[in-house]
């Protein structure tokens, strides 16, 4: 047995100590449910088994807005998992002030996650006071707009290179039956679009002076009110599109019911399990074709402290696998999403994930809304967007009004 | 001698047994429910996030929540569902009841099938009516089935009246147990009052009317306090049917409630609309209370 578990470990992994760990069962909670994305977290789970350990799957259906009170009710009530999964940023700020979290600046020091992860941004939304308290998996970026060349065929124009382009086409796309514009009704669908249009029509400036410095002026004043106009458009597009989950809307896109949609690279999982290959099936515009930036959002592991000591243990050969070039590339090519090690081969890379890569190495980036903002922020602006897109009569000008108190308020 | 110095027997210890049986309840009553609720209105002049801490705000959760365009939609709907509800359940509870009441045949079955969806929790009752008023395989698509292409009967996704559309599952689910409540009433009425009815020439309408309501007053009490304090918590059938959608236009407090303080991580905010649904139910309550007992003494 322990000759197995060292070879399988030798051979998932160049990480040195995973010979010294002792099995133990490990429960993770996550909420990857779509058919990408549970493909990718499998990869994960294969290669702790790999380490002789076991992974226990939670993933918890509906979302992160569904999954995160369970994991946080569960941490603070006494019933801590063994890891689970936050978006990269403020979600967890909380719980590691309150101690509830485990400290990884052993590890980190040790395996130089400083040098190997970039950009460097992505670590500072792990630590605390210096202390690491989380492994950052991958990068995602909400800047895509994913287009159906197959409902461009069929409109008889040819496929958008931008986004005004894209609003140019809407008429033909209706005329020929498909949905502009595809978004489900989960209300950060419209939050996320909303703030994807931001650097794409005012640019990168704007979009941090609203987010970063939470300055209401800028909120209420003349380029945010492009943005309000151009989301007029996008509603107006998208007043047909009768879906919920953001998977069901790229389905649309997929088989070419729909012309586009703005939605996270996690969406490009879903077009390669479908077995869609970019470039010929689907078009994908990073910054929607006019601000090429991408944001460096994603996804975080987070380790409750625990007892059991055997399983203390396990959690650190859990978060070095994770961290691992191997697990890191399988993991995200399944994913959609790009490595945060910059050191690993990506040869496999799609179309789409190579433009991602390219605008990474260039620097192009802005930080996530997540690593800005609050959840409480993030959700009064799902309130606003949600109702904003649902209801026709509510004019651009009242929402942006409405919009400025948000961020006013905002800490 | 001896005997006048008996002391009288303390107040305290009458029916020791009874008061000793009775203090798991009254800790848990005064522990839980009076302790948490003024544990939860003490927080919400705080500015919690995910974990509750003291550090006093003073009113600005209250002014941030009545400025909050989610929270007005939510009582607005609470006060159609809720008027709406109450009415109908009572008055379609009571026809079935009265109905079921004139001795007719299989009197076991038809209870048994009106009582059924009490059986079912809210989550189911609003997954099978989302799947009925689903236009896609619902009522609408059976009817454009039978060749009336143009046919339209979309609550669910229609803003101005998905809350009737909630209403219609809450009723289907409630109003078994309201009837059920009903007949025990009309079975608890003496039958020499029917029979001096008969005789003196009142019409069967006039006699329900009149006479029997009045009588069945305590069932009735009984009945609004189930109904009302159903309506105030309703979350689960909107979740289950709509989760809020579209837009905002099936929002309730409750779901507020959750959603702030669990999804947005903003204690603070959940607890003074947490507070909010108490002071409503209070309003109520208490001078009803104050009527229905107070003036006994």
């Amino acid at each position: 047995m322990r000759y197995k578990t060292l070879t399988a470990a030798f051979a998932a992994s160049t990480i040195s100590f995973i010979g010294a760990a002792s099995a133990a069962d490990l429960e993770v909670t996550h909420w990857w449910t779509s058919g990408g994305e549970s493909a990718a977290v499998a990869e994960f789970a294969k290669a702790f088994d790999a380490t002789g350990n076991h992974w226990v799957d939670g993933a918890i259906a509906g979302g992160g807005n569904t999954a995160r009170p369970v994991m946080i009710s569960r941490i603070t009530g006494g019933d801590p998992m063994g890891a689970t999964q936050f978006n990269t940023g403020r979600q967890a700020e909380e719980l590691v002030a309150a101690g509830l979290m485990r400290d990884l600046t052993d590890l980190a020091t040790k395996e130089k996650w400083a040098e190997v992860i970039r950009p460097k941004s992505l670590l500072d939304g792990c630590t605390v006071d210096g202390k690491v308290y989380c492994v950052v998996v991958n990068i995602h970026s909400w800047q895509w707009l994913w287009l159906s060349n197959k409902a461009f065929a069929d409109a008889g124009v040819p496929v958008p290179k931008n986004w005004d382009e894209f609003v140019a086409a809407a008429p033909a796309l209706e005329k020929a039956g498909k949905i502009p514009l595809a978004i489900g009704g989960q209300p950060w669908q419209t939050t996320g679009a909303f703030n994807v249009l931001i650097p794409a029509i005012a640019g990168k400036d704007i979009f941090l002076k609203v987010y970063k410095d939470k300055d209401e002026t800028v909120a209420a004043g003349p380029e945010i009110a492009k943005v309000f106009k151009a989301a007029d458009d996008a509603r107006k597009m998208s007043a047909k599109s009768n879906v919920q989950d953001w998977n069901q809307a790229t389905n649309l896109v997929i088989t070419g019911q729909a012309g586009g949609q703005i939605m996270g690279d996690w969406a490009q999982g879903e077009f390669q399990v479908a077995g869609q290959v970019a470039g010929k099936d689907y078009t994908c515009l990073p910054g929607l074709g006019v601000n090429e930036l991408i944001s460096t959002g994603g996804d975080s592991f987070y380790f409750p402290k625990l007892n059991d000591p055997e399983k203390t243990k396990a959690q650190e050969v859990l978060a070095s696998t994770m961290l691992s070039p191997a697990t890191q590339v399988a993991f995200n090519l399944k994913k959609g999403s790009v490595p945060v090690r910059g050191d690993v081969d990506l040869a496999a890379a799609n179309d789409c994930m190579k433009k991602g890569l390219a605008i990474l190495d260039k620097g192009n980036i802005i930080p996530d809304t997540n690593q800005l903002m609050t959840e409480d922020t993030n959700n009064q602006l799902n309130d606003l967007f949600v109702e904003f897109w649902k209801t026709p009569s509510m004019t651009p000008e009242e929402a942006q009004k409405r919009y400025a108190e948000i961020i006013a308020a905002a800490d | 001698m001896s005997e006048s110095y008996t002391p009288r027997p303390s107040q305290l210890f009458r029916n020791l047994t009874a008061k000793i049986a009775s203090i798991p309840m009254i800790l848990v009553a005064s522990v839980i429910f009076v302790g948490g609720t003024a544990w939860t209105v003490l927080y919400s002049f705080t500015n919690s996030r995910l974990l509750p801490k003291l550090s006093f705000v003073g009113l600005d959760q209250y002014y941030r929540l009545w400025s909050t365009p989610r929270w007005l939609i939510s009582i607005e709907n609470l006060v159609t569902y809720g008027i709406l509800s109450l009415i109908f359940s009572l008055l379609i509870g009571f026809i079935l009841a009265a109905l079921l009441d004139q001795k007719i045949r299989f009197e076991n079955t038809f209870r048994t099938i009106y009582l059924y969806p009490f059986a079912l929790s809210f989550i189911v009752t609003g997954v099978i009516w989302q799947w009925i008023l689903n236009p896609d395989f619902g009522i609408q698509h059976v009817v454009r089935g039978f060749g009336w292409e143009s046919f339209t009967f979309n609550p669910l996704y229609t803003k101005e009246i998905v809350i009737y559309g909630i209403l219609f599952a809450g009723l289907w689910q409630g109003t078994g147990l309201v009837m059920c409540l009903m007949l025990a009433g009309l079975r608890g009425i003496d039958q020499e009052i029917w029979k001096a009815a008969r005789i003196d020439g009142i019409p069967m309408w006039k006699t329900y009317l009149f006479i029997v309501i009045p009588m069945m007053r305590p069932v009735f009490i009984t009945t609004l306090v189930i109904i009302a304090s159903g309506i105030v918590r309703v979350y689960d059938l909107v979740v289950a049917q709509t989760s809020g959608g579209p837009a905002l236009a099936s929002e309730v407090p409750a779901k507020y409630v959750y959603d702030y303080m669990f999804a947005a991580q903003n204690l603070g905010q959940g607890f003074a609309a947490s507070t909010m649904m108490l002071l409503t139910v209070a309003i109520v309550i208490v001078p009803w209370a104050y009527l229905e007992f107070g003036r006994r003494r």
